[in-house]
């Protein structure tokens, strides 16, 4: 799960990192007002959970609280990366001397929280780390001892030449980890982290993913999801307990497993036809999941053909023909809807399904080679 | 032959009184596999009654578990937020192989559990992952034992019903296994797929392998240096996930394009560049399988 900008610097300030002030507007009026009361230049920025925000004219220097209005006025509404502008921050602007990068995320090989830092800070770290690799210095943290102080200092040393600058980055740095740990993220980072005139430093960019496992035993942290800033079908499959993924085809799937689900969209695009989701209804055969996969596909109006990959193995083929039938009489579809049914009780389920009407395939080729066919027609 | 699980397999269930641990227990049972004890803090005393009526005993805790019944191997079924601790637990009883099946562990939590076994000298499976099954000998998780069949296959994955649409079709041409695994979803897991790989080079029933991967992380690439070079047995690959839009959880914890890294079209390049015939789809694995074994 994402979390915005002001967010993430919520959970920074609470491990005491050193943030600048700032608010949240969602109108022009509000952005202005919250200008005047900083009475300083201010920096408006859309909240939204997307990169390249700057690039894409989302973020805004605003030399007074007019230009605050304009500049909300603007971003506000605006669509970046398919994303909705609902809410900007208004923040002091900062005197910029050097911009360093620190983040820290779950590194799949060495199986730890893994912090990497550079003196290059406000570009893409994936881009530094391409060209001038040895501009970053990077440290796992064993889980047993936790980020410990020398490790720190080890990292901010990398940073600054400065000795008061290195003592405020080095606690700033176990300060993050901290803030990683307490907030169950899987991913943080500060770029750029500032250094200003009067030689302190300040995080005035921030970005944090939460572990989505994590949620169940961080209740302040979960209220944090903004659901504005994820589809209607996706946070509808989300409390229907789907993992649902809309993407731009017209082939709707409905595949019980994840690795099979994608490999069913990877066939979809095999046989010249696009999928129009991916969506894991589990291992569960509850016909109330199958209705709300159902509701949910046949609410993209793309989707011209419903294909359905289930193979049972703990789940039963039966189980879900039933989950099939009692869902298509719930719902009223208009599109037609093509299954493939085997495994564990394969006879009974379709057997089941053939009485109501409904053939079924045994293959997974050729139930995708007739869907995407009936996509075309 | 096979690998990590076999007839010297005594196995103890965590949370085998609940609805998940007692039901596959029940089919662990089923399939052949000794299922010498169970665990369920507790439940100390109590007894769980097998298919056939046989009686396991249920302990309180793993150690007790493990020293009473000479159990070696432990299967995990107990919820997330209190895997990890049973994990631990686990890794600390003595046993030499735990299979984690939990589904939506904190990764931090596996982070430390994972550090814990390695100093422990034990090998976790998972998680977030369907177990492994060595047909005719034993089953240790949730995998279908219905589709799988005795032959010279070794097969390996990160998915679940993508494992098993493999195994059914080798099956249906007469391919048995000696060895099915699934490694698990997750970012961070206990064995992956050098782990395998290195395991049925080194058995003599294995004569060829089909590993099944999907987009997330570099596992996949780094196996196809391995199979380049230490393996001597022939390796048939599949990824899933060529349409996953980047940035996207595609279900799995782990299954996800970070940037541009982990892509399955990097994976496939792997494979192709460390002699690893690539399937297109599911459906050519038996064909290149049928090849390689030539």
């Amino acid at each position: 799960m994402d979390i915005h900008e002001y967010q993430a610097k919520e959970r920074f300030a609470l491990s005491g990192i050193p943030v600048p002030p700032g608010k949240i507007a969602t109108t022009a009026d509000e952005a202005e007002e919250i200008a005047l009361s900083y009475g300083c230049a201010v920096m408006v920025k859309a909240q939204v959970h997307s990169g390249g925000r700057g690039k894409a004219g989302g973020v805004k220097f605003c030399k007074d609280a007019s230009e605050a209005r304009l500049h909300a006025s603007n971003i506000l509404g605006m669509d970046i990366k398919g994303l909705t502008v609902e809410k900007v921050l208004v923040t002091p602007a900062e005197e910029i001397e050097t911009e360093a990068y620190v983040g820290v995320l779950i590194d799949r090989e060495s199986q730890a929280a893994t912090f990497m830092v550079s003196p290059d800070g406000g570009m893409d770290i994936e881009e530094v780390a391409a060209s001038t690799p040895d501009r970053i210095r990077k440290l796992s943290v064993d889980p047993r001892y936790g980020l410990l102080p020398h490790q720190a200092l080890w990292l901010a040393n990398f940073l600054y030449e400065d000795p008061s600058l290195i003592r405020q980055a080095s606690s700033a740095i176990s300060q993050l980890y901290e803030s990683f740990v307490e907030s169950g993220a899987s991913m943080t980072e500060i770029n750029p982290l500032i250094t200003t005139p009067d030689g302190h430093i300040k995080a005035i960019d921030a970005k944090m993913s939460i572990d989505g496992n994590e949620l169940f035993r961080r209740p302040d942290v979960a209220d944090m999801r903004d659901l504005s800033a994820e589809p209607a079908s996706e946070r509808k499959a989300r409390e229907a307990g789907l993992s649902y993924v809309k993407l731009d085809g017209n082939v709707g799937c409905c595949v019980n497993g994840a690795g099979l689900a994608m490999a069913t969209m990877d066939l979809v695009k095999y046989y010249g036809g696009e999928p129009a989701n991916f969506l894991d209804i589990g291992g569960s055969s509850n016909p109330d999941k199958v209705v709300s996969a159902l509701e949910i596909i046949t609410s993209d109006p793309n989707v011209r053909v419903i294909l359905f990959n289930i193979f049972g193995g703990i789940t039963r083929c039966d189980d879900v023909a039933n989950g099939i039938v009692e869902a298509t009489k719930r719902i009223d579809m208009q599109q037609p809807i093509v299954i493939r049914l085997t495994g564990t009780n394969e006879e009974l389920g379709l057997k089941i399904l053939q009485e109501a009407g409904f053939s079924a395939y045994t293959s997974m080729d050729d139930v995708v080679e007739k869907a995407v066919d009936l996509a075309k027609g | 032959m096979s690998i990590f699980i076999d007839d010297d397999t005594r196995l103890v269930v965590q949370g085998i009184t609940g609805r998940d641990g007692s039901f596959h227990t029940s089919q662990m049972m089923e399939y052949g596999t000794r299922v010498v004890a169970g665990v369920t803090p507790g439940k100390g005393g109590q007894d769980f009654a097998g298919p056939g009526g046989e009686k396991v005993p249920i302990f309180n805790a793993m150690d007790e578990a493990v020293s009473k019944t000479g159990a070696n191997t432990s299967v995990v079924y107990v919820p997330p937020a209190f895997a990890a601790d049973a994990i631990l637990e686990a890794t600390d009883s003595g046993v030499s192989l735990v299979v984690a099946i939990t589904e939506g562990v904190p990764v931090l939590d596996m982070a430390r559990a994972h550090a814990f076994a390695r100093d422990k000298g034990v090998r976790i499976l998972g998680p977030n992952c369907p177990g492994l099954i060595s047909p005719g000998k034993a089953k240790v998780g949730i995998l279908p034992a219905q589709i799988v069949a005795e032959g010279p296959i070794g097969v390996v994955s990160r998915s679940g019903t993508l494992t098993y649409e493999a195994v059914f079709q080798l099956t249906s041409v007469g391919l048995g296994q000696t060895t099915c695994v699934g490694i698990g979803g997750d970012p961070l897991i206990g064995t992956n797929f050098i782990d395998c790989l290195e395991a049925f080079e080194l058995d003599p029933g294995t004569e060829a392998v089909v590993m099944i991967g999907e987009i997330g992380g570099t596992d996949e690439q780094e196996a196809a240096v391995f199979v380049k070079e230490r393996m001597s047995k022939p390796v048939v690959g599949f990824i899933a996930g060529q349409t996953a839009p980047p940035g996207r959880q595609m279900g799995h914890a782990g299954a996800i394009i970070s940037g541009s890294a982990g892509t399955a079209e990097e994976k496939m390049k792997a494979f192709q560049d460390n002699g690893i015939a690539v399937a297109e789809r599911p459906a050519d694995i038996v064909s290149l399988i049928q090849d390689a074994l030539k």
